[in-house]
């Protein structure tokens, strides 16, 4: 409860967030698997911490962009399934032009021909 | 849906702690695949996945409503800390109970009484309208209904001024007329006779309330004639006596031996003006001509509802004019030159207003007392825990926070007494509301949802209160004070002592307020109840009957009854006197006459004109009752009918209208009495002057003016001396009346004792209950004072250990610590005093022969509090004056 400083993990957050939902469009995924997929395809550039990805899968849920049921991961066990809402695919569209208009700013800001990609 | 995932956080909690299993699971898994030894595997995996207990614990929070959870700790460390002290706990709370219990009780009956809604459409545009004397000293009639003096005067209204103003203004949409009285309801089957009181009401009135009768119809316009026969029944009287059937519209009962057809029947939820009306019927069926006529028969009410566009001062005021042109045109009779409105609820509560707005103050004060020594309790408690919220908030701990901690122990305290104290006025709002004799409703009298939600409001004001003050005073800025200062010192406590002090002096003096009020109500309920009423009231029965015109339709007729009765009643064994009179000394007003002294030089025009009460004595009525006779003669058994143009006066009347010359032989004109067939015409000889006698107790004897029963009056107040215990002779003397006429019922067979005893009931319930409040606060203030002393001879233990050691003497010490109690107390009960000066001035007109700075009273009061704040502090200071010394020095 106590207020931490604003830093990069506020943004991560919500960038986080945008990755979360970005993944769960190629399916319906459980944590481990959504953790393996980011960090996969940064080519392990990013480290998805628990810390996050837990309370961030369940900030979505509240917000219905997802939604979850308990099924069996490919290795048997029994584990909670999270897939994507209609809320949820309109909320990735609206992340991901924010995304690449911040972007793009920060690279033209950054001197970058075009902004970058 | 955050409330439900509050709700859900253990549920999602174990979900959460499988779901990371299985991601542990799934990693060890792919580490294993990778090659990992199984140990190593694990490792990574639990290195991967971090602390577990962190992601578990925020997404706790992530789902948790902080200000709730945060509540839910406080209350609960509150509710430890309380039940460490369950001794200080319960006063608290019993007295918090007490107070908002007694709150929310008067208050149920303030607001049935005093601010409910009537049943009727629209009830915000009717008002009575009554007459209104403009001279400032006040009008006799009013004084009869209990009217105090400097306030508006409500006299009743002649029908001949009604029908003036319902003709010639227009600020109303209708007014309608109404006076009481009584009829004998005989049975045609047999059933016993009985007494009714009745209700004459002109024919506009229930369409002016706009009340639909449950069966058949109201009156119609063409009814309301002298002479008509027809009643309309109310609802109890439909059940009781005709047993709820129906068929009874439109056939007949018997009135005074005279049929009357029942046209309708008046819905069961109608109770307007009083449970006690049975039955109504159209105004004039009764009125004679001179009661329709004159000006000064004031004896009815009016009613009228206000058109939608009209102002109620401008309604009143056209109205007044029309009144006072009839005041310009009658100037020898009592005719009153204006006109004031009085709400309904308010005229039907009558006079509780006052007591109940006393009582209401009386509660509040009481109220602030519990609040200010809970405050002082806390305020102590907390100077306990002083260098635990230093440290505290040295550690960061936030000032709001803090409060807020300190706030939820005066919240569970006052929430634990504010819901018994709910419950216990539930138990108790009956009992008051029956008690209480003047509430025109009772039985509509009970607790509903808003005066619940008020005792909620007064809980949360009074947990603010009291738990305020002591949170800000130890939460303040000397934080870091209480952190330096040594314990040894105690100088951490001389701010929190003048607080403490300071709330002790202002509970002192609210106490003083309380118990001067009290004892002035007590005063004056005792003087009352041994006020000389000025006849016998001991051993006397009463009872009353009136003969019905039909049967008895000529005075011989009516006399030779009465006559007879008297004699039959005075030869019982056991009855030394029987007295005949439209009724007995203490039991009423019973109404006046205004009249002139022929033999004085006539008044001039405008003056008020002298009057008296008008009663009724046979022969033997001064002498049964014990009235002594001052000049002249009482009646005798000649002075009837036709020969009875005679009147004995009262002292009082003779002191005020006669004060130089003797009035034995002077002849009074007295226009409104009357005599069969020569109204106003006749003049009367004074034949006598007898002893006074007061027409309520609490109330100055008035001017009487009495005319012989055997003129030919059919009704009255038999009053019986007896020898012994008087409701023994209720049953002969009733066998006696039976005897004579078998379907003559009697009704309000009372001692007088009794008869006096219903006035004074409401003035002994408020004493009783101001009193009962007084002792309360009392018993806080001294709780209190006690408190604050021990706290504080603790607090000096080293220092006193220190004077010992230096020499003082023991009864020093106790000097020292006595008069350190003392101070407030003393103080407190010189503001209260001051206080209570400016406070009983307002109640000033409800005591009776106690003037607001009655020495007794306030002697008592002061001797009172002294005795008990030395008691309170005597304990305290007399355990610091037999400390060891050794041991104080070395207390810490």
């Amino acid at each position: 409860m106590g207020k931490k400083p604003q830093s990069q993990s506020e943004m991560l957050k919500g960038t986080l967030d945008m990755m979360i939902l970005r993944t769960l469009l190629g399916g319906d995924a459980h944590g481990h698997t959504i953790a393996k997929v980011i960090e996969h395809t940064s080519e392990d550039l990013l480290e998805v911490e628990q810390g996050s990805l837990y309370p961030a899968l369940h900030r979505l849920e509240d917000r219905r962009w997802v939604s979850s049921y308990w099924g069996v991961s490919e290795n048997n066990r029994k584990a909670k399934f999270y897939l994507l809402t209609a809320e949820g695919r309109k909320q990735l569209v609206r992340e991901t032009s924010r995304w690449r208009r911040m972007t793009r700013a920060i690279g033209l800001v950054m001197g970058e021909e075009g902004g970058a990609q | 849906m955050s409330w439900l995932r509050f709700f859900r956080r253990k549920r999602s909690d174990a979900e959460l702690q499988h779901e990371m299993d299985t991601f542990l699971a799934e990693e060890t898994a792919d580490n294993e695949a990778r090659g990992m030894s199984p140990e190593e595997a694990r490792r990574q995996a639990r290195v991967k996945l971090g602390n577990s207990q962190t992601v578990r614990e925020s997404l706790w929070t992530q789902n948790s409503l902080l200000p709730l959870t945060h509540l839910g700790r406080d209350l609960k460390y509150a509710f430890r800390t309380l039940r460490r002290t369950p001794g200080f706990s319960i006063i608290a709370v019993v007295v918090m109970a007490l107070c908002i219990g007694a709150a929310t009780s008067l208050l149920t009956i303030v607001r049935s009484v005093l601010l409910r809604p009537l049943p009727f459409r629209d009830p915000g545009r009717l008002v009575m309208l009554y007459e209104h004397h403009r001279e400032p000293n006040i009008s006799e009639s009013a004084v009869a209904q209990g009217g105090a003096r400097g306030e508006a005067t409500y006299n009743p209204v002649a029908p001949a001024d009604f029908y003036d103003w319902r003709s010639k203004t227009h600020g109303f949409e209708d007014m309608a007329i109404m006076r009481s009285g009584g009829y004998n309801l005989t049975g045609e089957r047999g059933e016993l006779p009985e007494a009714v009181h009745a209700v004459a009401a002109s024919w506009n009135l229930f369409q002016i309330l706009g009340v639909q009768p449950a069966f058949g119809r109201t009156f119609t316009a063409s009814e309301d004639q002298p002479g008509s026969a027809v009643v309309l029944l109310t609802w109890s009287v439909f059940q009781r006596r005709f047993a709820g059937d129906a068929t009874i519209v439109g056939r007949q009962i018997h009135l005074d031996g005279r049929p009357f057809t029942v046209v309708g029947v008046l819905p069961s939820w109608f109770s307007y003006p009083d449970t006690r009306t049975l039955l109504w019927v159209p105004f004039k069926t009764d009125a004679s001509p001179e009661l329709l006529q004159h000006h000064d028969w004031h004896q009815s009410r009016v009613l009228a509802r206000l058109r939608p566009d009209v102002s109620l001062a401008n309604a009143v005021a056209q109205v007044g004019a029309v009144q006072y042109q009839l005041h310009l045109q009658y100037p020898h009779d009592p005719v009153n030159e204006d006109v004031v409105p009085r709400s309904l609820n308010e005229d039907l509560a009558g006079n509780v207003k006052k007591p109940l707005t006393l009582m209401l103050s009386a509660v509040g004060c009481m109220l602030l007392i519990g609040c200010l020594n809970v405050s002082n309790l806390l305020v102590a408690r907390a100077a306990a825990r002083q260098k635990e919220v230093a440290v505290r908030s040295a550690l960061g701990a936030q000032r709001a926070t803090l409060i807020r901690e300190q706030l939820a122990e005066s919240v569970l305290l006052c929430a634990a007494g504010g819901l018994s104290g709910i419950l216990l006025s539930m138990l108790s709002t009956q009992f008051l509301a029956h008690a209480w004799k003047d509430l025109p409703s009772a039985k509509e009298i009970h607790i509903d949802g808003s005066v619940i939600a008020f005792a909620f409001l007064l809980m949360c004001a009074a947990a603010l209160m009291s738990g305020l003050l002591p949170a800000l005073s130890t939460t303040g800025k000397t934080m870091l004070k209480a952190l330096q200062t040594s314990s040894r010192t105690g100088a951490t406590s001389v701010s929190r002592t003048v607080l403490r002090k300071s709330l002790l002096t202002a509970e002192i003096g609210i106490t003083v307020v309380l118990l001067v009020s009290a004892g002035l109500l007590l005063k004056s309920f005792l003087r009352l109840r041994s006020a000389d009423v000025g006849s016998i009231t001991e051993n006397v029965l009463t009872l009353q009957y009136g003969l019905p015109d039909e049967k008895y339709d000529t005075p011989e007729k009516i006399n030779a009854f009465n006559e007879a009765l008297l004699e039959r009643v005075r030869a019982i064994p056991g009855v030394r006197g029987a007295a005949l009179g439209n009724t007995v000394p203490a039991a009423g007003f019973w109404g006046d006459f205004v009249f002139t002294v022929k033999e004085h030089p006539p008044l001039k025009a405008g003056a008020e004109l002298p009057d008296g009460l008008m009663r009724w004595a046979d022969p033997g009525y001064f002498s049964a009752l014990g009235i002594p006779l001052v000049s002249g003669r009482f009646f005798t058994s000649d002075d009837r009918v036709a020969h009875s143009y005679k009147v004995i006066v009262s002292r009082q009347l003779v002191r005020q209208y006669f004060p130089e010359d003797n009035p034995i032989g002077k002849h009074l004109h007295v226009p409104a009495h009357e005599q069969k067939g020569a109204p106003g015409l006749v003049d009367y000889e004074i034949v006598g002057v007898v002893g006074d006698t007061l027409y309520q107790v609490g109330q100055e004897a008035k001017p009487a003016l009495y005319f012989p029963f055997l003129e030919g009056i059919s009704g009255g107040t038999l009053a019986v001396h007896t020898a012994t215990d008087p409701l023994q002779f209720s049953v002969p003397v009733q066998k006696q009346i039976a005897s004579l006429d078998p379907t003559l019922p009697v009704s309000d067979v009372l001692t007088m004792d009794e008869v006096i005893g219903e006035s004074l009931v409401n003035a002994r319930l408020s004493a009783s209950i101001v009193l009962a409040f007084a002792v309360l606060s009392l018993l806080l203030a001294s709780v209190g004072l006690y408190g604050v002393l021990s706290y504080l001879t603790t607090q000096r233990t080293s220092e006193l250990g220190i004077r010992m050691a230096l020499g003082a003497q023991r009864d020093q010490l106790l000097r020292l610590t006595l008069i350190d109690g003392l101070r407030p107390a003393l103080l407190g009960l010189g503001l209260g005093l001051v206080a209570s000066f400016a406070a009983t001035r307002i109640f000033q007109s409800m005591l009776f022969g106690t003037k607001p700075l009655d020495p007794l009273v306030l002697s008592g009061v002061i001797a009172t509090l002294l005795a008990v704040a030395v008691l309170a502090c005597l304990a305290p200071a007399w355990r610091a004056s037999r400390l060891d010394p050794m041991q104080a020095l070395r207390t810490e």
